[in-house]
């Protein structure tokens, strides 16, 4: 059985704890880092992040994107969405396609 | 680069013609793989795109439902009546197979059946607001965990037709043109060295004759 985690700042992920997430409160970068790596060491298969968390650490994301696990998946925070998973499509598309298309 | 070290022989020449007829068939069927990834990308980018947009919306609302909620009331009750879940969610993963890529699928089952029983709290000390809060966040869960789903498919796919694109690109533009040009080569050597022997057989008996019939 595997387990979901919600990464993110206290008033932006706290509601996900009564349904039942793992939630991590976590403020900065360096602890958001570990936090990652700790995670998905561990029996995670869905890891939320919030988009002002994610933005600090795109390298760490990257490496776990050709992974089967983790999923890493942006959410917006509190203050709305940057659009980073909006960027996350495109830079799929461009990928697979080897251009820029839409 | 071209004819580093090939031996022109027949026996080359039958092996090098073997490996373009696989070479050709391996390219044929690669970019059909190809065209075909292509295909179910799209759509799970289409999909992908339509999902985000409606998590994000869910989330703003239920955002700014816990934005009321926290004004209402205090930080310590907030944390207090959220600390200890009633609810708890378990993930399974299926994987499916879409042209030989595995892509997850998860199947999630969560502790308490009834939906509406996720309120971890007596309703004495609480505020309706959150209530209001912790259902927007339940609806919008739901969708959250079907865009996970899709995303990681459509990483693992972009990432797979990266892979074989590259690999028809270089099967079409390096090793078929290589062997080609290599067959081309032991053909032209093969056919020169068959020149000069019957040059050199009609010189002999040139050489013959003249030996047996004294011609001067």
């Amino acid at each position: 059985m595997y387990k979901i985690a919600v990464m993110g700042d206290r008033d932006s992920v706290l509601g996900f704890k009564a349904l039942g997430l793992d939630v991590y409160f976590v403020e900065d970068t360096d602890t958001a880092r570990r936090t990652l790596h700790h995670l998905a060491g561990e029996n995670y298969a869905v890891i939320y992040m919030t988009e002002q968390l994610a933005q600090h650490l795109t390298g760490e994301i990257a490496r776990y994107k050709d992974a089967v696990m983790p999923a890493i998946i942006f959410i917006p925070g509190k203050s709305g969405s940057l659009g980073l998973g909006e960027a996350g499509l495109k830079s799929a598309v461009e990928r697979a396609v080897g251009a820029d298309i839409s | 680069m071209a004819n580093k070290t090939i031996n022109p022989t027949r026996m080359e020449l039958t092996r090098l013609k073997g490996r373009v007829k696989t070479a050709v068939r391996g390219h044929k069927l690669l970019k059909d793989k190809r065209d075909e990834l292509m295909k179910q990308f799209m759509e799970v980018v289409r999909k992908n795109r339509a999902l985000r947009r409606r998590v994000e919306e869910g989330l703003e609302k239920a955002g700014a439902a816990m934005t009321v909620a926290s004004a209402v009331m205090s930080p310590e009750m907030l944390e207090q009546a959220l600390l200890y879940p009633k609810q708890s969610v378990e993930l399974d993963v299926t994987y499916r197979n879409i042209m030989s890529v595995n892509v997850p699928v998860y199947h999630y089952q969560t502790a308490n059946e009834d939906s509406t029983e996720i309120y971890p709290y007596g309703f004495a000390q609480t505020s309706g607001e959150l209530d209001a809060a912790l259902e927007a966040l339940g609806k919008v869960f739901r969708d959250m965990l079907e865009l996970a789903e899709v995303e990681k498919t459509m990483q693992l796919l972009a990432q797979d037709i990266e892979k074989t694109r590259r690999r028809v690109n270089a099967l079409e533009y390096v090793v078929i043109p290589e062997m080609q040009r290599n067959i081309r080569y032991i053909t032209m050597k093969l056919d020169e060295n068959e020149r000069g022997n019957t040059t050199r057989l009609m010189k002999v008996k040139e050489m013959v004759l003249q030996d047996a019939h004294n011609y001067k």
